[in-house]
This record gives structure tokens, sequence and C-alpha cells, in this order.
């Protein structure tokens, strides 16, 4: 297959209409912008149509509304946009919604910086929007992955009747790299997607009143409210992570991380082990659901502790680290943030204090 | 085998379309890894801009290093920011036209290239980043030269009439280059 050359941004919305895509509407926000400007000049080439919202708010519920019509549908933003987006967010999943969203992320707290950061990770995992929904997260560290993460999220969307987020930050968005781009599905293809959605969609007439998501005006009931939710839990529950386990056999330091962290601490591992000291590492592709199982493949016997590297402050991704780990060994942390992208030379050098010891 | 590049200068000089043709240009004709990574602030024109390309024959971890094999500066205070990244031994590219600064270091070898005159010789200020990309690629021969013009070619395929003139450009860089190995 042939390699073309593209930024991350781009690579993510051409993947998106390969992937049936048809109706995209955003808001600019630094270091997102080339998502909505490829889909200005692509949806139309295929008879898709793409909107810029006078605001997030209003670019949240036009997807929600094109997606509850069953048309593949995506938005994208950045940090304080995606705060801003959580309300229609958490509509979608409430209604069950497919929709599929990307944060390229950046420096926070706040407007932040827009330099690239992994700041946004208890958003991304624990509470996208009121209500304690969950969402598959899929955590890219290459242009090629962040391509085949969002070509099947508009699959596991639609499987699951769920919003699925894309979990970016602004290295892999702003970067260009070779990729191999996945099949463009037919038009034939892409009409049969939505007319499988006509049992629950807002398509045609017929109300279909068993397998809709709806509300009588003021008659609200609780129990349905709960039975709703036990189905989501159990929805959520089904979810199987998906991790890469590098390294990992007779590790002595363990790195845990996700994203562009875990690609430059991939490289430290290499670096690392040519002189000859034992370092792994685990990188959740997923980081909901979380791949806690795959900390139990550490030989604890042997490792030292777990280094946890993420380019946030306060750390976050290390909770979930810790809960993996059990107290089974000691967590260390290599950290940067607001908008300083990890270096090679931090995570050798964290590693080696702890080598040493 | 991994080389790891900065080009840093104003923004309006032409940074990050001097990585892009040389990262490009690898992606279409070897099977190598690479990456291109530009860095820039809120502002453009005027502003600093530098960018990172880094080639290598394994993948590409960090898509910005700590340390540079190769520095192009095209102004003053880039030269400043990014020399004490190159490794020793690396190779610094110089637009002599604006920097007139000492260089601090005597651990690295310095390749001269005065492309802002030489452009607005040329007749458009514009080229003096292919210039320097000809500086480059004729002295480092990391890829071949006629795989990066077709890549040139390829992108100012909607403007024909500018071809002669960057090829002249590309040209007289790879001379530049070559007569300083």
């Amino acid at each position: 297959m042939a390699r073309v050359f593209m930024k991350g941004c781009e690579a993510i919305a051409e993947a998106a209409v390969r992937a049936g895509c048809r109706f995209f509407a955003g808001y600019p926000i630094t270091p997102q912008n080339e998502i909505p400007e490829y889909f200005a000049r692509r949806l139309p080439e295929v008879g898709g149509v793409f909107v810029q919202g006078e605001s997030e708010v209003a670019s949240i519920n036009m997807v929600y509304g094109a997606a509850s019509a069953g048309t593949r549908s995506m938005t994208s933003s950045s940090s304080p946009g995606v705060a801003l987006k959580s309300e229609g967010i958490s509509y979608c999943a409430s209604a069950r919604i497919p929709m599929v969203y990307a944060n390229i992320s950046r420096g926070g707290p706040g407007v932040g910086s827009i330099q690239p950061a992994q700041m946004d990770y208890f958003q991304a995992t624990k509470a996208s929007g009121n209500g304690g929904f969950r969402m598959r997260v899929y955590a890219p560290s290459t242009v090629q992955e962040a391509v085949d993460m969002t070509y099947n999220a508009f699959d596991y969307a639609d499987q699951d009747r769920n919003p699925v987020l894309i979990l970016a930050d602004g290295v892999i968005g702003t970067m260009m790299e070779p990729v191999v781009l996945p099949e463009m599905k037919s038009d034939e293809e892409v009409a049969a997607i939505k007319e499988s959605k006509k049992s629950w969609a807002c398509i045609g007439h017929k109300l279909d009143y068993a397998n809709r998501a709806w509300i009588q005006p003021g008659q609200w009931s609780t129990a349905v409210q709960q039975e709703c939710n036990e189905t989501a839990r159990d929805l959520y529950a089904s979810w199987i992570p998906e991790v890469e386990e590098y390294q990992l056999e007779d590790a002595e330091i363990v790195i845990a991380a996700y994203g562009i962290s875990a690609r430059i601490s991939k490289s430290v591992v290499d670096l690392l082990r040519k002189e000859g000291i034992k370092v792994g590492l685990i990188r959740p592709m997923t980081v909901y659901p979380f791949p806690y199982a795959a900390f139990d493949h550490i030989d604890y016997g042997k490792c030292k502790a777990v280094l946890d590297v993420e380019m946030s402050i306060p750390a976050q991704f290390v909770e979930d680290v810790a809960v993996a780990v059990k107290e089974r060994c000691p967590i260390e942390t290599c950290l940067c943030s607001g908008g300083n992208i990890m270096s090679r030379d931090a995570v050798i050098a964290a590693v080696k204090k702890i080598n040493e010891k | 085998m991994e080389t790891n590049l900065c080009v840093a200068g104003f923004g309006g000089q032409g940074v990050m379309t001097l990585g892009k043709f040389l990262a490009s240009a690898t992606c279409d004709s070897t099977d190598k890894n690479v990456t291109f990574f530009p860095s820039y602030g809120a502002e453009q024109r005027g502003g600093t801009a530098n960018c990172f390309v880094v080639i290598s024959d394994e993948m590409v971890g960090a898509p910005l290093g700590d340390v540079m094999d190769d520095l192009i500066v095209m102004n003053g205070p880039s030269l400043n920011k990014f020399l004490s990244t190159l490794k020793p031994g690396g190779t610094l590219f110089i637009n002599s036209s604006i920097v007139s600064d000492e260089i601090s270091r005597d651990d690295v070898k310095v390749v001269k290239a005065p492309v802002t005159e030489l452009a607005l010789e040329m007749g458009n200020a514009k080229v003096l980043n292919v210039i320097m990309l000809g500086v480059y690629v004729g002295y480092t021969e990391v890829i071949a030269p006629e795989i990066v013009w077709e890549t040139i070619e390829h992108k100012l395929g909607k403007k024909p009439k500018l071809l002669p003139l960057n090829k002249a450009a590309f040209e007289k860089g790879l001379e530049i280059g070559r007569s300083q190995k």
C-alpha cells in the first residue's frame, strides 16, 4: 500500500471520511484547526456536510442531531473546547447516539496554552460530562494509529450506540508522518450503514417505541431511567481494553505511558536496553477501558518500580496505574506540563535514577 | 541510523516549507521512517518558527529530539536558541547574510551560505529556503537531490511559473553545499 505524508489532524479527518463520516460540525481552536479545515474541503466532495458552528455548544448539538438521524457524524476540539461540548456529549451518551469526537489536547487548566499536553486524562476517562456515562477512549501514539483508531471508532460507536473519543495531543495532531490510509467505504456501504440504524434513528415516519430512546413529556419514570443506566453499565463492562506490552518479560523497570509519552518512552526502552538496562513498557491504547490486567504480567520479583510518564502536572494517568499495580512495587513519576513536550533525556534520567537505587 | 534536524528562523522565511519538502521527499521515495514536527507560537510572520525532521531506519520515537545531528539557522535569535542542542561533531548550516554572530563552539562543522542575498540576486527573496534546502541536501546527501526536486516540483504543481526560479535556487544551493564538503 502506498504511503502518504500527512499531518495527524488531516489524517484523522481523512480516516473519518473513509469510514463513512458525512457530517462534521466544529468550532476553531488550536491545535486541531486542520481537522475542520480538512473536512470543510473534503466533505462536499463526497456528498457530506460541513458546518462551522457559531460555538462549541452549537457544534456538538448539530452532531447530536445529525447522528440521531443515522448519519455517521464527528466533531473535534481541543481541551477547553471539549469542556464546552461536555453537555452535548453527555446528551449523546444518554440518548445512546453513536458519534465520534477527537480531543487534540493542549495545556490546561482553563485556556492553558496552545502547546501539546496530556492534561485531560480525567476529563476523558472519568467525567466527560455529567451523569457518569463512559466511552471507549482511544489514545494513539502515531499518526498511523490515529488513522486506524478513528476509522474503527465509527464501527464501535454504531455497535455500542455510544460516543467514542479519540484522545490525542498537540504533537500527534500537528506532526506529519507517513501513513497508509484505510479503504474508502463506497456510497452504497455508507447508505447501508444508515439504513441499518432505522430501528432506532430518526429516519422515516414510523415510530418504533421499543428501540428508540424517547421521552414522553411529563412522564419521566425513575424506574426506566435506572433500567437505562443498568443497560449502559453492562455495555461498558463488555468492552475489552487494548494495550501494547513491550519488553516486559525480564523488565526491572516498567514505564507506563500513553499517547505521545508512550512513543517517546518506547524509544527510551530501545536505547537503554542497548546499555543493558532492562526496561519495559505498558502502553494502554484504550485508556477507557483501562488495561489493568496488563500490569499483572510484570514480574514483581524483579521489578524495582513502575515509572509513570505523562505530560500532566499533577499526574492523572498515574491513578489508574496505581490501581493496576496494587502496591506490588513502588511507582515513580516523570512529568512535564503546561505545553512542554516530554523530553527523551528526562525519561532516560528518570529510569537511570531508579536503576541506581 | 537516525538523523535529527532542526530548522529555525523567522516566520515567513519558509522554515516549515523547507522541513516539509525534505520530509515529504523522504516519505515518497524511501522506506525510511520520517516525521515532521512544527513548532511556532500564536504569531506567524516575523515571529520565531522552527521545525524538527527525524529520518530513521528504525521507528521514530521522539519526533523532536533533545540532541540535533544537524541544525539549520536562518536568523540570529535561532542560533542563540538552538546552538546548544547541536551534538559535538554535528553540522550547523547558517544563513550568513543575516547571522553575523561568531560561532561560540569549535566542536561543530559550519556550512555558510548567504541565502538571503542570493535569493534577492535571483529576483525573489522568497526562495531563500529552497536555496538552503539545496545546501543541506548537497552537503549531507541525506537523500538524493533528484527526489527532493521531484517533491518540490509536485508541491509547486499549481504554480508552474515558479518552477524555473525554484529549480535555479535549488541547484545554486546544491552547488554551495557540495563545494563545502
